[in-house]
C-alpha cells in the first residue's frame, strides 16, 4: 500500500470525479468530496514525511522504467507543495460541503464536485510527476476543470470570464507544449532528470534557447505574471468566492512550483540566470506586478476583484524571490507559496461568508457589516494583516526573507520597494476595514454566517497566525527545499 | 519580592487586558479599566532590574522585555498616564475608544521595554495602528481624513524602523536595541524613524495636524505616549549624538511663533508639546549623565502636566462644545475647579518654582550650561519665556478669563475632575519633593534644583514674560478689536511694528498651512489623485483587458524573451 502511495495520491481524486458525476446524488457526492480532500491531505503528509526522512522517492508508474515510462518523483519541495495543495483542498471542500457554501443552483452540485476533484487531481499530478509531457497533461486537466468551475458562477458574466480565461489559458498551455516539444527535439527525452543531464552539454543550442523562451512565457501566463495577469482578476471576481478561494490558493502556486522545477531542475540556475539572464526580465516584471497589482487593488469597488489584484502583487513577491537566485530569496518565495495560500484562501472564504449573507461582494453592499458579522469581519481583518505582513502573521516571515535576500546582495533599492509596496497593501486592506467598521450598515438585521462556514474560514485564518509564530514548518521546510533545489541546480 | 507574571512581557498585561473590555459587564468596565494600569505597574515594580524575557521568533532571538532604570522610569510614567487617561475617560460609553486607548498605552509600554529592534518595531506599529482609532472615533469626515494622514506618517515611521533594523542586522549581525552610532544606512533609517515620531522640525506636522482632531479623551492619551516613546528610543539609541542638540534647540524655538497665533487651544498645546520635546531632544544630544537624567525627569513631569492641560481643555470642549480662543472667555465662573487645575498645569509647564516643570527643566538647562553650549542655552532660555507666554498665560487667560463670552455651563464631570486633580497634585508633589523623582532616574546624580541662582533666574524670566503679556494687553483698545485679540493675540505687535509683523505673520501662517495641511495632504494623496484614473476599475490598469490585447502582449513578451535569450 505505502509502496503505491504516489499513484494513490493522484488516482484518489481522479477516479472519484467520474463517480461524483455518475452518482448525481447531492449528499453522497458532497461527503465523497470531503473525504477525498482529507484523504489527499493524509497521503500527501505521509509522502512528505517519507521524502524528508530519506532520499527522494522515485515511483515508476505501471512498472515501466523511465525514460520510456512515466516516473513520479517526490523530494522535499514536491512534498511541501503537495501538502499545501491538499490542505487547501481539504478545508475548501469542507467549506463547500454545504450547499450554502458553494452558492450553486441545486441539481448541478455533482458537476461542481466533479470539477473540483478533477482540478485537484491535475494540480497534484503536475506537482508529483517527473515527466515533462505529463506535466502538460495534468496542466490541461486542471485548467479545463477550472474553466468549468469559473463558468459555474451565478454571475451572468461568469461564462464570458471563463471563456476569456480559456483562451488565455490555452495560449499559455500551447506555449508550454511547444517548449516541451522543442526540448524533446533537442534532447530526445521527456523525463526531467534525463533532460537535465543531456541539457548540460546543449547550453549553446538555439533550439534549447527557443524552448526556454516558450516555456517562460507559457508558464508566466498561467502564473499570471505581470503583464500577463489580466485573465486573473476577471476569472476570480466572477467565479463563486469558494472557487476563487480554491483556485487562488492552489492553481497559481502549482504553476510557481512548475516554474521553479523548470529553472532549477531541468535547465539549472547557471544556464537560466548566468547564460540567459532571465532575472533581468523577471525582476522588473515582478516589481511591476507588486506595484500595479497593489495600486489596482486600492481602487477596486468589488471585494473579490480587490483580492484578485492583490494576488497579482503577491505573485510578484514570489517571482522576485525566485529571481534573487539565492537560498534566502528562494526560501522567501517558497515560504510565501504556503503563506499566501493560507491567507488568500482564508480571505476568499471570508468573502464567501459575506456573500452568503449579503448576496454581493461589492464594497458598497458590505458597509457596516463589522457589527452584524463580527466573526467573519475579524477573520478578514486578520487575513488582511497577514497580507500586509504585520509581524506575528505569516506575511511577515516571507517578507523578512525577501528583504534579507535583497540586502545580502546589496540591492537596497529592492528592499525599499518591497517595504513600500507593503504600504500599498495597508491602503487596500484599510479601505475594506473602513467599509466594514466605520460605515453605517445598509441593512442592520444581517446575521453572522453559520458555523459550518466560519469554521473552515478560521482554520485557514488561524493558521496564518499560528504559522506566523511557529515557523519551523513553513520557513524551515521552505529553506531545506530551497537548499535542495539550489544544490541540485548548480 | 515575589515576581508577578515574570514571563509576561511588561505592557502586554494592559494590551491584552484591553482586548477583553468588550466582554466585561457594563458596570465593571470602569473598575476594570482602572485596574489594568495599576496591575501593570505592580507587575513592573515586582520585577528586579536586569530582568529579561527572551523568546525565539522565526529563528531570531528576541527580547520583548528588558527591565533597566531607563526603561523603568518611562514604563512607570506610561502606566501612570494610562491610569490618569482611563480615569479621565470613564464617562465615555464608546468601548471602541477604551480598547484602542489601552491597547495603545500597553503597546507603548511594551515598546519602552523592548530589548531588540524587532519587538520595538512590533510595538511601534501597534501604537500607530491602535492610536488612529482615537482620532477616527470622533466619527466625522474630517477626523477620518486627518486620521488617515496621521496613520500614513506613523506607519511610514514603522516601515523605516523595520528597514533600518534589517539593514542594521545585515551590517552588525545583531538585533539588540542598544546605543548606536550614526554610521551606515541602518542607523540613519532608524534615526529618521525615531525622528518622525519625535516630531523633529519638518517632520513634525502630523502632530499639530492630528492631535487637535482626536476625541476629547483621545488627545489626552495621544499626548502622553507616541512622542515620549520616541524620546525614550532616542535616549536608548542615540544618547550623546551631537546632531540632536541643534535639532532640539530648533524644536524649542520655532513652535512658539505658531502657538502664539493659533486660535484652536488644543492646537496651541500641540505646538507647545513640540517645544517641550525640544528640551528633551537637547538633553539627549548633550548625552551626559546629568542631561539624560534631565530628559527622563522632564519626560516624566511633562507627561503629567501636558496631560493635565489637555484634560482641562478637553473638559472645556466637552462642556462648551468649542475650543476656539475667540469663542471662549470668562469660564472661571462656571468651571472654577477646572480653572484651578488648568492654572497649575500652566504654571508647571512654565517651570514655576515648586512645580514639576521647574525641577526637571532646570536639569537640562544646567547640563547645557555645564557643557558650554552657550547658544543652545540662550535659545532654551528664550524658549522658556515663550512657553510661559503661550502655554502659561495664553491658555488659561483666554479660556477662563479675558472678556466674558457669556457662555455658562456645568463644571466638568466628576471623573474628569478627579483625573485633573490627581495630575495637579502630582505636579505640586514633584515640585516640592523632587527627590522621589530623582531617585527613579537612570543615573545616580546629586542634584539640587532649588539653588538661589536657579530660582531667581527662573522667577525673573517668568516675571518678565508676564510683564510683557500685561503690557501688550494694556496697550490695546478693547471693545471693537476684542475678537481680533482673541483670535490672534497679535494686535499689539501689529500696532508696534505693523508692516513687518503682518508680513511675518502672513508668511508664518502660509508656511504653517502649507506644511500642515497641503504638504501632508499631498504626500498622502500624491499617489491617489494621480493613479485613480489609471488604476480604477474604469482605468487602463484597473480594468481587465479584452482577450485580444492580452494575447498580443503574450506574443510581444514571447518575442522579447526570445531576443533576451538569443543574445
Amino acid at each position: 500500500m505505502t509502496l503505491h502511495l504516489p499513484a494513490i495520491a493522484i488516482l484518489l481524486p481522479l477516479l472519484s470525479a467520474p463517480i461524483c458525476v455518475a452518482v448525481r446524488h447531492a449528499l453522497v457526492t458532497r461527503l465523497l468530496t470531503v473525504a477525498v480532500g482529507w484523504g489527499s491531505l493524509a497521503v500527501s503528509g505521509e509522502l512528505l514525511r517519507q521524502a524528508l526522512s530519506g532520499a527522494p522517492i522515485h515511483y515508476e508508474l505501471g512498472g515501466f522504467a523511465p525514460p520510456l515510462g512515466i516516473e513520479y518523483v517526490i523530494d522535499t519541495t514536491t512534498g511541501y507543495v503537495l501538502v499545501i495543495v491538499s490542505t487547501i483542498a481539504a478545508v475548501v471542500f469542507s467549506f463547500g460541503a454545504t450547499t450554502r457554501g458553494a452558492a450553486l443552483p441545486a441539481g448541478r452540485e455533482h458537476l461542481y464536485y466533479g470539477a473540483m476533484l478533477l482540478c485537484l487531481a491535475g494540480l497534484l499530478g503536475m506537482t508529483i510527476t517527473g515527466d515533462a509531457f505529463n506535466v502538460f497533461v495534468f496542466l490541461e486537466i486542471s485548467s479545463l476543470s477550472s474553466y468549468a468551475l469559473i463558468g459555474l458562477g451565478q454571475d451572468r458574466r461568469a461564462p464570458v470570464a471563463a471563456f476569456s480565461y480559456l483562451i488565455m489559458g490555452t495560449i499559455g498551455g500551447t506555449f508550454f507544449l511547444l517548449g516541451i516539444g522543442f526540448l524533446y527535439q533537442a534532447t530526445g527525452t521527456l523525463n526531467m532528470a534525463d533532460m537535465a543531464e543531456r541539457l548540460a552539454s546543449l547550453h549553446r543550442s538555439r533550439t534549447v534557447h527557443v524552448a526556454f523562451g516558450f516555456l517562460t512565457v507559457g508558464l508566466s501566463l498561467k502564473l499570471a505574471v505581470f503583464p500577463l495577469h489580466q485573465w486573473l482578476p476577471n476569472a476570480y471576481a466572477r467565479a463563486p468566492a469558494v472557487i476563487s478561494a480554491f483556485l487562488s490558493a492552489t492553481a497559481t502556486k502549482v504553476m510557481y512550483y512548475v516554474l521553479v522545477r523548470m529553472i532549477f531542475t531541468i535547465f539549472g540556475a547557471t544556464f537560466v540566470f548566468g547564460k540567459m539572464g532571465m532575472d533581468m526580465a523577471l525582476v522588473p516584471l515582478s516589481l511591476g506586478a507588486m506595484f500595479v497589482g497593489s495600486l489596482a487593488a486600492i481602487f477596486q469597488t468589488d471585494l473579490k476583484r480587490l483580492l484578485a489584484y492583490s494576488s497579482v502583487a503577491q505573485i510578484g513577491y514570489m517571482t522576485l524571490g525566485l529571481s534573487f537566485n539565492s537560498v534566502n530569496g528562494l526560501t522567501g518565495g517558497l515560504a510565501h507559496l504556503f503563506n499566501h495560500a493560507l491567507m488568500k484562501g482564508g480571505l476568499f472564504l471570508a468573502v464567501a461568508c459575506l456573500v452568503y449573507r449579503v448576496g454581493s461582494s461589492r464594497l458598497d453592499d458590505l458597509a457596516g457589516l463589522g457589527k452584524c458579522m463580527p466573526i467573519t469581519s475579524a477573520a478578514f481583518v486578520t487575513g488582511g494583516l497577514a497580507l500586509i505582513g504585520v509581524p506575528a502573521t505569516v506575511g511577515f516571515i516571507s517578507k523578512w526573507y525577501l528583504v534579507l535576500a535583497a540586502l545580502e546582495t546589496g540591492q537596497y533599492l529592492f528592499a525599499g520597494l518591497i517595504l513600500l509596496s507593503s504600504l500599498l497593501a495597508v491602503a487596500y486592506v484599510l479601505r475594506v476595514v473602513e467599509v466594514l467598521y466605520f460605515k453605517a450598515p445598509k441593512s442592520p438585521d444581517v446575521r453572522e454566517a453559520p458555523v459550518s462556514l466560519l469554521l473552515p474560514t478560521w482554520i485557514l485564518i488561524g493558521a496564518t497566525v499560528v504559522f506566523g509564530l511557529r515557523t519551523e514548518l513553513t520557513a524551515g521546510l521552505a529553506r531545506s527545499a530551497a537548499m535542495q533545489l539550489l544544490g541540485a541546480g548548480s | 519580592m515575589i515576581e508577578l507574571f515574570p514571563d509576561l512581557p511588561v505592557g502586554y498585561l494592559v494590551m491584552l487586558g484591553a482586548l477583553l473590555i468588550p466582554v466585561v459587564p457594563r458596570r465593571l468596565v470602569g473598575p476594570y479599566m482602572l485596574a489594568l494600569p495599576v496591575l501593570g505597574l505592580v507587575q513592573l515594580w515586582s520585577l528586579p532590574l536586569g530582568h529579561t524575557v527572551d523568546l525565539s521568533l522565526a529563528g531570531l532571538e528576541i527580547q520583548p522585555t528588558r527591565v533597566d532604570r531607563l526603561s523603568r522610569i518611562f514604563g512607570t510614567i506610561f502606566h501612570m498616564a494610562a491610569l490618569l487617561g482611563a480615569l479621565y475617560a470613564l464617562h465615555v460609553k464608546d468601548r471602541l475608544q477604551h480598547v484602542a486607548a489601552l491597547v495603545y498605552a500597553g503597546s507603548a509600554i511594551a515598546a519602552a521595554f523592548a530589548g531588540d529592534l524587532i519587538s520595538l518595531f512590533i510595538n511601534w506599529e501597534l501604537t500607530a495602528i491602535s492610536s488612529v482609532f482615537l482620532i477616527w472615533a470622533r466619527r466625522t469626515e474630517r477626523a477620518y481624513t486627518v486620521g488617515l494622514r496621521y496613520l500614513v506618517i506613523q506607519v511610514l515611521s514603522g516601515v523605516l524602523l523595520l528597514a533600518g533594523a534589517i539593514s542594521w542586522y545585515a551590517e552588525t549581525g545583531s538585533l539588540a536595541f542598544e546605543r548606536m552610532e550614526l554610521s551606515g544606512i541602518g542607523s540613519w533609517l532608524i534615526f529618521l524613524s525615531f525622528g518622525i515620531k519625535a516630531a523633529f522640525p519638518f517632520l513634525h506636522n502630523w502632530l499639530q495636524d492630528a492631535y487637535p482632531e482626536a476625541t476629547v479623551t483621545g488627545t489626552v492619551f495621544l499626548s502622553a505616549f507616541t512622542t515620549k516613546l520616541a524620546i525614550y528610543a532616542l535616549c536608548r539609541g542615540f544618547a550623546g549624538t551631537e546632531l540632536l542638540i541643534p535639532i532640539g534647540a530648533t524644536m524649542t524655538a520655532f513652535p512658539i511663533f505658531f502657538a502664539v497665533i493659533e486660535n484652536d487651544m488644543r492646537r496651541v498645546l500641540a505646538y507647545s508639546l513640540n517645544n517641550q520635546l525640544g528640551y528633551m531632544v537637547v538633553g539627549i544630544g548633550i548625552g551626559t549623565e546629568m542631561s539624560i537624567n534631565g530628559t527622563a525627569a522632564h519626560a516624566f513631569a511633562h507627561i503629567i502636566y501636558k496631560a493635565l492641560l489637555f484634560m482641562s481643555m478637553g473638559a472645556v470642549l466637552h462642556r462648551v462644545g468649542t475650543i476656539k480662543a475667540a469663542e471662549l472667555g470668562g469660564l472661571y465662573k462656571s468651571m472654577p475647579l477646572t480653572t484651578v487645575f488648568c492654572m497649575i498645569g500652566a504654571l508647571a509647564i512654565s517651570a514655576f518654582p515648586f512645580l514639576s516643570g521647574f525641577v526637571s527643566k532646570s536639569m537640562i538647562m544646567t547640563a547645557a550650561a555645564d557643557e558650554h553650549y552657550t547658544i543652545t542655552f540662550v535659545v532654551l532660555l528664550f524658549a522658556s519665556a515663550g512657553v510661559c507666554d503661550h502655554s502659561g498665560i495664553k491658555i488659561p487667560f483666554f479660556t477662563f478669563f479675558a472678556h466674558d463670552s457669556g457662555k455658562r455651563c456645568k463644571e466638568a464631570p466628576i471623573n474628569m475632575l478627579l483625573a485633573m486633580g490627581t495630575a495637579a497634585a502630582l505636579c505640586v508633589l514633584i515640585g516640592i519633593f523632587p527627590d522621589y523623582l530623582y531617585a527613579l532616574l537612570p543615573h545616580d546624580v546629586a542634584y539640587n534644583a532649588y539653588t538661589v541662582t536657579h530660582v531667581v533666574t527662573q522667577l525673573q524670566l517668568l516675571m518678565f514674560a508676564g510683564l510683557a503679556f500685561g503690557v501688550m494687553m494694556r496697550a490695546g483698545i478693547y471693545p471693537p478689536e476684542l475678537n481680533a485679540v482673541n483670535i490672534d493675540f497679535d494686535w499689539t505687535y501689529r500696532r508696534a511694528i505693523p508692516a513687518l509683523w503682518s508680513q511675518l505673520r502672513t508668511g508664518l501662517v502660509v508656511a504653517d498651512q502649507t506644511f500642515r495641511r497641503d504638504y501632508l495632504a499631498r504626500t498622502a494623496s500624491l499617489l491617489v489623485s494621480g493613479s485613480r484614473e489609471t488604476y480604477s476599475p474604469k482605468g487602463r490598469m484597473g480594468e481587465p483587458w479584452a482577450t485580444g490585447p492580452s494575447s498580443l502582449i503574450a506574443a510581444v513578451l514571447l518575442g522579447a524573451f526570445l531576443l533576451l535569450y538569443y543574445f
